[in-house]
């Protein structure tokens, strides 16, 4: 398996199947975990970052699950690369910025990525389709297990794991859920929910990157305590509130079908009309329109279309994808005229009512 | 829609600033908001939460804190304000005085629940539940579930027992070999 075979495949967190995937796009979970001894990659000079490498790759080629895997060094990849793997969020724009020593291992089905050097020495990661973090939980722990019979972990009876930022201490545990909200976006109700999510000492953040405000109305909704719960507890306290999240997105997309049936089904054909039209398009239109489509397609207002497929061209879309597909660099333009083809021959035929 | 800051190029980041209750929204451009993401990083930091918890207040402790310094990566307190980052784990038990409040400050506690290694050369399964029922125990103590706890207790005691006599059957197998 090599980085060009990604492109073509759908990624675990696009598949829209697992429970809740009307509105759930994905469960994500991940370990920090670092080597005794060993200075944090920030800390550590080339050759301490060079050995933890090596160890990391040694013990992972010794594990099961770990088996059927691509293991990649970030000096050797293009920044396209690098972006694309951002884009299927398979790690961190982070990890992209300096690139000695650090490495990414990834599993062929996507579920499994662990970035090595990275603020910690391992940012093991497990993402799965729908809301279903126990699932992610059950597959990240048996690698935990399994990686912690080769590597000594850092770790002390009373402060668990010990990471690079005391924020991460404990368990070294983030567990997040990627949430598809346009129904509380649109009644206006979302800020409200994010308010009441921040008091929680919950993070939200958008599709990609920190801090911003969710492009596609796409959140992503994760624990900020790592320390004093237990794994299970903390995975019980995410998806409790995110049950609730996801009961009022579905009692205000109900609304907006009683309510206001006929302007929320012409938005969402007018969305569909201009990705099936357009011939030049950005990647933020298409995120807003894409999302409005998903959501037809959610209340069955557009048929013949498969959540896949939409959920497909929200990462095909993207910039490093659509080079990647390509073969070659292309300017922000011919970006804009490639995306716009890829839409049209993703939603061509299939909708005709 | 303009940047908010620069005023010159497009807005295409809007973000939401939650402080205080207080909701702000600010729209910027990429560039202006990559400068903004940077400076977020950095306050995020732990200068903030450093700061919260006063231990910086007096002029000589504060020489002293600072000048302490982990034996193993040779990372000072100083550093670890500045960049908000450890230099290594032994940086935990070098700083461990200063790290217990802030540790329960950040998460509201600072004791560890949870999983631990399962290294094999160094622990075996039973010390591996051991461990778990223990950390049960104190935490039912905390909560006053003291029939719980009970139950932990004797549990822990009968785990305790097979270990020891396992640990005796090896022994005598190994002085037969």
């Amino acid at each position: 398996m090599t980085l060009n075979d990604l492109v073509k495949h759908t990624s675990e967190w696009l598949k829209g199947t697992g429970p809740n995937s009307e509105i759930v796009i994905s469960s994500r979970i991940r370990l920090a975990r670092n080597l005794e001894k060993y200075p944090f990659p920030h800390w550590a000079n080339k050759k301490q970052t060079q050995e933890v490498l090596e160890k990391v790759q040694d013990a992972s080629s010794k594990i099961d699950l770990l088996k059927k895997t691509m293991v990649l060094k970030l000096a050797d990849l293009d920044t396209v690369d690098k972006q694309l793997l951002i884009e299927r969020h398979l790690m961190s724009h982070e990890h992209a910025t300096k690139s000695n020593n650090k490495g990414v291992i990834i599993d062929e089905e996507e579920v499994i990525a662990i970035m090595i050097n990275e603020e910690d020495h391992l940012r093991i990661q497990v993402m799965r389709s729908g809301f279903d973090l126990f699932s992610a939980w059950d597959i990240i722990n048996r690698i935990d297990d399994s990686l912690s019979e080769y590597l000594a972990f850092a770790y002390q009876s009373d402060w668990g794991y010990l990471t690079a930022c005391p924020t991460n201490a404990g368990t070294g545990m983030r567990g997040s859920v990627m949430l598809h909200l346009p129904a509380l976006v649109m009644t206006r109700q979302i800020n409200k929910v994010l308010a009441a999510i921040a008091k929680l000492s919950f993070n939200t953040r958008g599709l990609y990157g920190e801090g911003t405000q969710a492009a596609g109305n796409f959140f992503q909704i994760s624990n900020q305590v790592s320390m004093g719960h237990t794994e299970g507890e903390i995975i019980d306290d995410i998806n409790g509130l995110i049950r609730q999240i996801v009961d009022q997105e579905k009692q205000s997309r109900e609304i907006l079908m009683q309510q206001n049936r006929q302007i929320l089904e012409d938005r969402i054909w007018r969305a569909f009309g201009v990705l099936k039209n357009a011939f030049i398009i950005s990647s933020q239109e298409v995120m807003e329109l894409l999302s409005l489509v998903r959501l037809g397609v959610d209340l069955d207002i557009i048929k013949n279309i498969d959540r896949a497929s939409i959920n497909e061209l929200f990462i095909l879309t993207q910039p490093a994808h659509l080079q990647k597909m390509e073969g070659k660099k292309l300017s922000s333009q011919e970006r804009d005229t490639r995306r716009a083809m890829i839409i049209k021959q993703t939603i061509k035929g299939k909708n005709e009512l | 829609m303009l940047c908010d800051l620069c005023n010159k190029n497009p807005a295409t980041v809007h973000l939401t600033e939650i402080v205080d209750e207080q909701m702000t929204e600010l729209h910027l451009c990429e560039e202006c908001a990559r400068a903004k993401s940077m400076e977020m990083e950095q306050q995020f930091g732990l200068a903030d939460l450093l700061a919260g918890l006063g231990e910086f207040g007096k002029g000589v402790e504060d020489k002293e804190i600072i000048k302490t310094k982990c034996s193993n990566c040779n990372l000072t307190y100083e550093d670890f304000r500045k960049i908000g980052r450890l230099g290594c784990s032994q940086c935990y038990t070098a700083f461990k005085k200063y790290l217990a409040p802030l540790l329960k400050k950040i998460h509201g506690s600072n004791q560890h629940f949870g999983k631990l290694p399962v290294k094999a050369s160094k622990m075996s399964k039973t010390n591996f539940e051991l461990q778990d029922l223990r950390n049960q125990l104190q935490r039912a103590i905390q909560m006053e579930a003291f029939e719980e706890a009970a139950k932990l207790r004797d549990k822990i005691r009968d785990l305790e027992k097979k270990d020891q006599e396992s640990d005796n059957k090896g022994a005598s197998q190994d002085d037969i070999k």
